[in-house]
């Protein structure tokens, strides 16, 4: 019964008025949190201002471009009257930071219209692939929305050392007085933050490689392949400390350092995966009318390569980000006293002999290092169900 | 069986080549210092004299060829230079971490690889029950746990509120067998823990991927019974991947144990390595580079000529 009446509410076009009047009262919200911070930093205010006309034309574009309902419509403008009910009630933390509140505005909306988008295929997900999804979800809106959610500031000294829970410190304070839970989501931004742009670049070298090797052949696969060869010879914890000792450990250092070793992963893969539709008619077509490489790669590879590189890159974000971790965690990685999971856990490790005494106290340093564990387990998660689903549309006839 | 020998004789002239690559790459990442090693040492503090010292003394005054001949001869001599934190000999302070390193890696390979294997083929003979879903999300799930909260979870339960185990493996080259095996069982369990998973569910998959062959369903159709199958008809065929993943696992162990040696205190090389990175020691973190680099490099190559050397095909060419 729940399920005709669903389909019947996919099938109703619902009235475009509502969706205008959501995204006009969005624009003038987001209007609003930026003129009130027109005083204490113009020129951010103004580009936040001239961003968010941009956003409201995107957004009403992207809206009437989706497959319409009046269920996908109900749930799109309710959670964003959520967001801005919360934002209004909690305004001076909002309109402090109304770069981080536009964002998290962002997210809220673009997830709710992805939901919309694919409701088919995630209502039949796994609860695991759901779990793996809510909290993926749950912490990019953490991090996205930090300054905001933290009671407090990233370096601040609040208290005395090692604080117990609750009262003004809600999960106590780490070995040099700060907040703990301030700094835990404040990890969540840098270390999620610099781990996905880590994964980002990794792919953007390693994909556009993989392809140019797949689609030239010749010598030009010949030396990748071997310069790949070499550096996948020495393991990468080893070669990324050798690096990390001579040029330093600044985070764009870092950043560049895991990215160039990680793309030689997602090299192999994406050459694989090349090889295998170069050789297709279409491509040959397109050679024939005589595109250029880029084209070839663009627009004739790279889509047909999507769904094996998409898993690969969950399971590349999870490995960068358990990398990064352990970097951090041997006091090599993201350097103090910018806050992050691998450090905190390095820091206030000691505390872990005082469980039996005081079980919240032994416990603090666990709490980033599950931060970090349940993190990857989400990604794991989606992951298995997304290759799972394009894996089983091809072997299911 | 000329054959064989000629692809095992290839991949390891093709093993030696990368490790000269590897050495070359270890040695020259230095030259990506801006100015060079002796400038860079002393910072701040550079003079003319203290430069022209310090390079004549590091020998950088030679051309780079030279000094990386005299470099990799001395390697291969066990001559590995001096520390410039402390000046002392880089063989001295590596020998007896090395020997430590050694010891913890074997011990958690020799827990894990029998245990993994039992496991792995007692998860494809039961597939799909209760058993084999529970394996499954523990070991999906220990993998996807960075290894430090594997550690400190271990020594939560296990050291602080169990006490049966030292929290910090303090070992020292007096100490008898039995005591080093009980001081080291943390830091080892972590590991077999970190490697186990892998090593299982390959083990379950290459032996499922064998069991829908014609032969298999003949063995089946003979009457033997479901061990028997398993155990004398698909595990011999699928030992060569079994084998390869074991010792891509052992490689792993070298070098995954430097993080479970900074969690235990454990007086091994990776500790000294991350040490000597932030004091930037270059010249031991090129040392200890090299030995890991060397050792995986070697295990890879073992990986390779040992699953050459279980395929029957080639062993027993028509």
């Amino acid at each position: 019964m729940a399920v005709t009446t669903l389909e019947s509410a996919l099938a109703t076009q619902p009235s475009p008025w509502a969706s205008r009047l959501a995204v006009a009262a969005v624009h003038f919200f987001v209007l609003v949190l930026f003129l009130e911070s027109l005083r204490d930093n113009t020129w951010w205010a103004i580009l936040g201002i001239l961003l968010i006309h941009v956003y409201s034309v995107l957004m009403l574009r992207f809206w009437s471009n989706l497959e319409r309902s009046t269920a996908g419509d109900t749930l799109i403008v309710t959670l964003t009257l959520e967001y801005v009910l919360i934002a209004v009630l909690f305004w001076d933390r909002f309109s402090a930071w109304p770069w981080s509140a536009f964002f998290g505005l962002f997210l809220v909306q673009a997830c709710a219209c992805l939901v919309v988008r694919f409701w088919r295929e995630l209502s039949k997900a796994p609860p695991t692939a759901w779990f793996g999804l809510v909290v993926i979800l749950l912490y990019v809106l953490v991090a996205a929305t930090a300054p905001i959610i933290a009671p407090f500031t990233e370096t601040e000294i609040v208290g005395a050392e090692y604080e117990l829970w609750g009262g003004q410190f809600l999960l106590g304070t780490d070995n040099l007085g700060r907040d703990m839970l301030t700094r835990l989501v404040y990890g969540a931004r840098n270390t999620i933050g610099i781990a996905f742009v880590a994964t980002c670049l990794a792919f953007f070298i390693g994909a556009f490689g993989g392809f140019m090797a797949a689609a030239l052949g010749g010598w030009v696969d010949m030396i990748l392949g071997r310069v790949v060869d070499v550096l996948m010879a020495i393991p990468s914890l080893i070669f990324a400390l050798l690096l990390l000792t001579i040029l330093g450990t600044s985070i764009p250092v870092l950043i560049v350092i895991i990215a160039v070793l990680d793309s030689t992963r997602v090299f192999r893969l994406a050459r694989a995966v090349g090889m295998n539709i170069v050789v297709m008619d279409f491509v040959e077509v397109a050679r024939l009318r005589g595109e250029g490489l880029w084209w070839v790669i663009r627009r004739e590879v790279l889509p047909n390569a999507m769904p094996p590189l998409v898993a690969e890159f969950g399971l590349r974000f999870c490995f960068v980000f358990l990398f990064l971790s352990a970097l951090s965690f041997l006091g090599l990685g993201i350097q103090p006293p910018t806050a992050d999971w691998g450090s905190m856990v390095r820091d206030n490790a000691t505390l872990i002999s005082f469980v039996v005494d005081d079980f919240q106290l032994g416990i603090m340093p666990l709490l980033p290092a599950a931060a970090i564990a349940l993190l990857t387990v989400g990604v794991n998660f989606v992951v298995d169900w997304f290759l799972h689903k394009t894996s089983g549309l091809r072997d299911d006839h | 069986m000329e054959k064989i020998l000629k692809m095992v004789a290839q991949r390891l002239a093709l093993g030696l080549l990368t490790l000269f690559v590897v050495s070359l790459i270890i040695f020259l990442a230095v030259e990506l210092l801006p100015g060079d090693l002796a400038e860079a040492l002393l910072g701040q503090s550079a003079t003319p004299e203290t430069v022209a010292a310090i390079r004549r003394e590091l020998k950088l005054d030679l051309p780079m060829h030279e000094r990386y001949v005299s470099w990799l001869w001395g390697i291969l001599q066990g001559d590995m230079g001096r520390s410039l934190a402390n000046q002392r000999e880089i063989s001295e302070l590596i020998g007896g971490r090395l020997a430590n390193t050694l010891f913890l890696a074997l011990f958690a390979a020799f827990v894990s690889v029998p245990l993994a294997l039992t496991l792995g083929v007692l998860a494809a003979l039961y597939r799909n029950s209760i058993y084999d879903r529970v394996v499954n999300a523990v070991t999906l799930s220990s993998i996807s746990f960075p290894e430090f909260f594997v550690a400190y979870i271990l020594v939560l339960l296990l050291a602080v509120v169990l006490g049966w185990f030292p929290a910090i493996s303090n070992v020292s080259d007096d100490l008898g067998f039995w005591e080093r095996i009980y001081r080291t069982a943390l830091p080892a369990l972590t590991l077999t823990l970190v490697v186990i998973a892998h090593m299982m569910r390959m083990t379950r998959a290459a032996i499922i991927s064998l069991l829908a062959s014609p032969y298999i369903e003949m063995a089946n159709l003979k009457g033997l019974t479901r061990t028997h199958v398993i155990v004398h008809h698909a595990l011999p065929n699928a030992l060569a991947p079994i084998i390869n993943v074991v010792v891509i696992n052992l490689a792993y162990l070298i070098v995954g144990v430097i993080v479970v040696e900074v969690v235990f205190v454990y007086p091994g090389l990776g500790q000294l390595l991350v040490d000597s990175v932030s004091k930037r020691d270059i010249p031991v973190v090129q040392a200890s580079c090299m030995i890991f680099a060397a050792t995986y490099i070697l295990l890879n190559l073992t990986a390779d000529v040992l699953s050459i050397m279980t395929n029957p095909r080639l062993m027993h060419p028509r």
